[in-house]
């Protein structure tokens, strides 16, 4: 690793109608190295990056690569710099193979047809130098999003890219994806190439950066070696105070058993069982914790007891009462309080404002309406009484909901669960895509939602979140709990029960 | 709290895509304001004055023409004697008005919970076939339970006409479009039967014309402007005021029109908040048949008095509504405007003019108004594209950003 940047931007300044999204920062790349850049969302990352990949023009900066002074004007003239960018959201084509959306644009020709071997070969050769797995003749729609995310580094490396830009690539990454990942990005950087990697996640940037540069509302904070850094020092830079990476609880005062599933048997739109036998209690009073890898018959098992999904046997109790989960207004009404996984696909109308969101269950029932007529200002009032309590910023209670940051649509969403005073509240990937201020508060008012006697299932993806918040830990493989744990436990040995390496015991010592 | 609650929101990053028909539509409303439906009618009528100009004729003179054919002049010296060319020109488009508020609102109504009604004429023509047989089946019957009876009864036939398509789609998927355009081809054939040699609503008296009874004349609407015989404005006109009203009021301030409006804005979410997704399919696309049949009671009642197997191709009202509710933005207040407009056109450019009239050429009088109607239809087809391609220039987003790199990219 030398000294010498490749790549410098110098007082970058870039102003929207009413905000400063950059205001003179400084950034620079070395060879061989991965610079990360930290920053909750909306602090300028993004910005930043856009500017250098040349689809927005800086007011003020200049930005030298080699020492030498560019403008681009476009992102095809960054391209031809040799600087690549892997979005957040992939822009592959699906119905083409994995090799011809790599050489998109300057394919090899055979006269005037696509040559496919050579292209085949070349996307080969590159995968292959790089350690980047992916089968150059496959289709994109029928290859996994790890996959996807490989084949758009490719296409930055086959148009020569030296400096390669990753925003947030492991917001749609498993675990296991995130941790093929580090393996490309570090035989990249071994390779000579340099590394942008955009994050708010403080351990994977510890993880795999050499240096790392943290922006707050639009300003550099500072630039730091990882030597020294710690999860609670970057953390105080991003966010600007001292944050509680820790969920601060009690001990659990469990009460009576207010969810209970019993020999659970649920299957997805295809016919194919994803939940199979599974049974679970959950106190009043306590947090239990699924872990699981995704796609494990999670998002069924929710479903399911919310009633947004048809269970095929198996019974589902609540606060002793069964119910036959026949419609999600009958689990409202028997006190399932539910923070979807996905809020802008399911816990939220975008297009309605906050007020119409907050009752978007009790919009039917007193005060928010009598015989079918509304009280649009019953509902506001409710609305920006929530809005107080839980701290939601960036709009009253008419604002539209689509136009609140995610951390504030999140807790729209657990505002309204939690005010209708559910016996059970249902957490799906409750922080996903948040910001550690977010998070922060949003774990500590589960904690407080449990403390109130509520019993909360949660259901996570992040082992981290489970580790902190849970009472109890269940662990989810293939429809099926197949671990259970209280006390002391290490994150390696509920990782070997995810993948299904545990199962073998439990079912011995049940036989 | 408060330092880490400061944190820059803005550059607001808003989360989410508009996933619906009825929620891109909205996005795309909130980027262009009002602005643009008048900027979309706007170039219709400059491209329909290119038009107007290619066969030879002065525009501005021909729109001037259309103008006082219409009888907004009347505005400008009003009374109320029919007698007046201007007064009586008025009452003719507000005439058409009528039909086109509630044929617009059936378009809109389906539209705010995400559904595409293109079989306005359909049900249209079904309540106005109901209204037919009831207007003279019932003659010597008191004239208010007579109207009361046939309104109702059309009204209610629209909405089951419609409400087929809404099961369908709630039950099978199939596509509304698809069913309702079907549905429409059904109710014209329905009516060549119904109308045609021994057909069970054709005229008593003469077996030899395709053309049904006039209903009796207890089953006429009061006319409350002009003469009944010179086809005046009846007080149906009111009803379709009221309707846009109602529209209004069922939309925002009922619990039936919160669940319509979270459905098409985004069903999964309706689902999650414990509404029933396909009985708001279904209710929805009742409701818009509702105001088509009631439309064509309206009409049949207020001034038509028969109807016959040749006014059958003629009539365009519901597919006019198609356009009413697109440039009205399926708002009540839009749909009212957009209807006032094309009822204009629509009479300013036929019998408004043919008074002798030679600022346009007698082949383009009428079809005129269809000219503008497509240019209205694809302008706010387009105005949703420009738009976004003008947002995407505009403001890099997230994916807006990925979507300008991969332009860029492309061409090599």
């Amino acid at each position: 690793m030398t000294e010498e940047p490749v790549l410098e931007m110098r007082g970058i300044r870039k102003e929207f109608p009413g905000v400063v999204a950059n205001d003179d920062v400084s950034f620079d790349v070395r060879k061989g190295e991965v610079h990360a850049l930290l920053g909750e969302n909306g602090a300028g990352k993004s910005t930043l990056m856009t500017i250098l990949y040349g689809l927005y023009k800086a007011d003020a900066g200049e930005i030298l690569l080699h020492g030498k002074p560019v403008v681009f004007g476009s992102a095809r003239d960054a391209i031809n710099a040799g600087i690549g960018m892997v979005h957040q959201h992939f822009m592959l084509i699906p119905v083409m193979t994995v090799a011809e959306n790599i050489v998109l644009g300057m394919e090899p020709r055979d006269k005037i047809f696509l040559d496919e071997r050579a292209a085949e070969s070349r996307v080969a050769a590159l995968s292959e130098q790089f350690g980047l797995a992916v089968d150059p003749s496959a289709l994109v729609s029928t290859i996994t999003v790890g996959q996807e995310q490989r084949v758009e580094i490719l296409k930055a490396l086959f148009r020569g890219a030296d400096i390669l830009i990753l925003d947030e690539p492991t917001a749609v990454l498993t675990p296991q994806e995130a941790g093929e990942l580090f393996g490309i990005v570090r035989s990249l950087k071994a390779d000579g190439k340099s590394i942008i990697f955009i994050s708010h996640k403080l351990n994977e940037v510890l993880e795999i950066a050499d240096r790392i540069t943290v922006l707050r509302r639009g300003k550099k904070v500072e630039t730091v070696p990882r030597e020294g850094a710690t999860e609670e020092s970057l953390a105080r830079a991003m966010v600007g105070r001292e944050v509680l990476l820790r969920v601060e609880k009690t001990p659990a005062q469990v009460g009576d058993v207010l969810l209970s599933v019993k020999d659970l048997h649920v299957v997805d739109e295809r016919g194919i069982p994803k939940v199979r036998g599974l049974s679970l209690d959950v106190h009043a009073g306590e947090i239990v914790g699924v872990a699981g890898v995704d796609g494990n018959g999670q998002t069924e098992l929710i479903e399911a007891i919310t009633g947004l999904r048809r269970i095929e046997s198996g019974t589902i109790e609540v606060a002793g009462k069964a119910h036959g989960a026949r419609s999600p207004r009958e689990m409202l009404d028997a006190g399932v309080g539910h923070i979807p996984e996905d809020r802008q696909r399911r816990g939220l109308v975008l297009e309605f404002s906050i007020g119409e969101n907050v009752s978007l269950h009790d919009y039917s029932k007193e005060p928010d309406s009598k015989w079918g007529w509304l009280y649009p200002k019953r509902m506001l009032e409710r609305a920006g009484r929530l809005i107080k309590e839980f701290d939601v910023r960036g709009g009253g209670p008419e604002t539209r909901a689509g136009a609140l940051s995610g951390g504030n649509q999140q807790k729209v969403v657990v505002a309204r669960e939690v005010d209708r005073d559910p016996k059970v509240l249902i957490a799906a990937q409750p922080t996903r895509g948040l910001d550690v201020g977010a998070i922060e508060f949003l774990h500590r008012r589960l904690v407080g939602e449990r403390d109130e006697g509520r019993a909360i299932l949660l259901i996570s993806l992040e082992l981290d979140e489970i580790f902190s918040l849970s009472d109890r830990i269940l662990v989810m493989y293939e429809g099926e709990i197949v671990g259970e744990h209280t006390g002391e436990v290490s994150e390696q040995e509920i990782g070997l029960e995810m993948v299904g390496a545990g199962k073998k015991d439990t079912e011995e010592t049940a036989a | 709290m408060s330092e880490v609650a400061s944190t820059p929101e803005p550059p607001e990053q808003p989360q989410g895509d508009a996933a619906t028909l009825a929620s891109s539509v909205a996005a795309k409303q909130r980027a262009g304001g009002v602005i643009v439906p008048v900027l979309t009618a706007v170039i219709a009528f400059l491209i329909g004055g290119l038009v107007v100009l290619a066969t030879g004729h002065n525009p501005l003179a021909a729109y001037h023409d259309i103008f006082n054919g219409a009888g907004l002049n009347w505005i400008f010296h009003p009374t109320t004697d029919v007698a007046n060319t201007a007064a009586y020109n008025l009452s003719q488009t507000l005439l058409q008005t009528t039909s086109l508020i509630l044929c617009g609102l059936a378009v809109a109504f389906a539209f705010r919970c995400g559904m595409f009604n293109i079989g306005g004429q359909g049900q249209y023509f079904i309540g106005l076939y109901v209204a037919n047989w009831l207007g003279w089946s019932f003659a010597g019957m008191s004239p208010l339970p007579h109207v009361l009876i046939a309104v109702v009864c059309a009204t209610a036939a629209g909405a089951a006409w419609a409400g087929i398509a809404g099961v369908l789609k709630a039950t099978t998927g199939a596509h509304e479009v698809i069913t309702t355009i079907m549905l429409n081809w059904i109710a014209i054939w329905v009516g060549e039967w119904l109308f045609g040699d021994g057909g069970p609503l054709q005229n008593s008296a003469n077996k030899t014309v395709p053309i049904s009874n006039d209903i009796a004349a207890g089953a006429r609407l009061p006319v409350f402007w002009g003469q009944q015989q010179l086809q005046g404005l009846h007080v149906g006109f009111f009803v379709a005021i009221a309707a846009l009203v109602v529209f209004y009021l069922i939309l925002n301030r009922t619990t039936l029109g919160y669940e319509v409006r979270a459905v098409g804005f985004n069903p999964d979410a309706a689902a999650y908040g414990g509404i029933s997704v396909r009985k708001n399919l279904i209710r929805a696309m009742a409701i818009s048949g509702a105001f088509a049949g009631l439309a064509g009671a309206l009409d049949m009642l207020g001034y038509l008095y028969h109807f016959g197997q040749s006014d059958i191709p003629v009539s365009q009202v519901g597919f006019l509504g198609i356009a009413v509710a697109l440039l009205g933005r399926n708002t009540a207040v839009g749909v009212g405007i957009a209807s006032l407009l094309f009822g204009a056109l629509l009479f300013g450019t036929t019998h408004g003019l043919s008074a002798g009239s030679s600022s346009i050429d007698p082949s383009l009088a009428g079809n005129l108004t269809y000219i503008i109607q497509g240019l209205v239809v694809l302008f706010v087809g387009a105005d949703v594209l420009v738009l976004s391609v003008w947002n995407a220039r505009k403001k890099v987003r997230r994916r807006g950003g990925g979507s300008a790199a991969a332009r860029a990219e492309a061409p090599a």
